[in-house]
């Protein structure tokens, strides 16, 4: 188990990214498997950031990654206002490219790109994204 | 990221190198729109050093596509895109809203 806990700030992705992927490598994860979690943890983080930390500034977000046999385990902490992404509604694909709406995006690619995300609000402990990629070793 | 651009007598070859996110996007929406401000709206993007390109990219391209196509003045097309990034693209319903080139010659025959 590691954990890397970083200032809620975009400049801070690239890093939050690196971190993630080294520890995705490190379980086993296959290289399409490591990008994917690094995709969804950017866009985790990006969703906290820009949401449950609107407005508000010196937030952090605290990273941990571990796994077991079967799974690679990315568990977002922060101490934003409660911020349930996962009701996000999903884009309309089928919208003209004039009616086609901006948000939405990152949630469901998020989503898409792990095999299970979990929201919970622990009130004063703040939120809790667990965010699961299952384990194909890499041949 | 990195930006280079070069103008060309019928569109703009727009170069993005590196990664893009919600830090580096804003710089890639300004790229597109100063071209925009000086009235050209035909732009090719040539993706072939994009290491990595989240929503946030994505989302720079939808509006920077919406703005060009308006008033039938132009348009956005991709060349080159790195295999990883096209099955985000798809995975995103994005391909059908850009004309996508494996040769940027062909991008700028295009327009």
């Amino acid at each position: 188990m590691r954990t890397l806990i970083f200032p809620a700030q975009f400049g801070q992705l690239e890093i939050v990214r690196q971190f993630t992927r080294q520890a995705a490598a490190d379980a086993g994860l296959d290289e399409r498997s490591i990008c994917a979690v690094e995709m969804a943890v950017d866009e985790a983080c990006s969703n906290i950031i820009e949401h449950a930390y609107e407005g508000m500034r010196d937030g952090e977000i605290e990273c941990t990654c571990e796994y077991d046999k079967e799974s690679f385990i990315v568990i977002l902490r922060d101490h934003g206002r409660a911020f349930d992404m996962l009701k996000v509604p999903e884009p309309d694909f089928d919208a003209s490219l004039e009616e086609r709406q901006v948000g939405g995006l990152g949630v469901y690619l998020m989503r898409h790109l792990m095999d299970e995300v979990r929201y919970d609000h622990l009130g004063e402990a703040g939120n809790v994204l667990t965010l699961v990629k299952r384990i194909k070793k890499a041949k | 990221m990195e930006i280079t651009v070069q103008q060309y007598k019928h569109c703009d070859l727009l170069a993005v190198k590196g990664k893009v996110d919600s830090f580096t996007a804003p710089e890639l929406s300004s790229s597109i729109e100063k071209i925009n401000n000086d009235g050209r709206f035909r732009i090719v993007l040539d993706l072939k050093e994009l290491d990595y390109m989240s929503s946030a990219g994505f989302r720079a391209l939808l509006v920077g596509q919406r703005n060009c196509k308006r008033y039938n003045r132009g348009e956005i097309v991709l060349a080159r895109v790195p295999k990883k990034i096209m099955e985000a693209l798809e995975l995103t319903g994005f391909t059908p809203l850009f004309k996508i080139y494996d040769d940027v010659t062909e991008a700028v025959g295009y327009f």
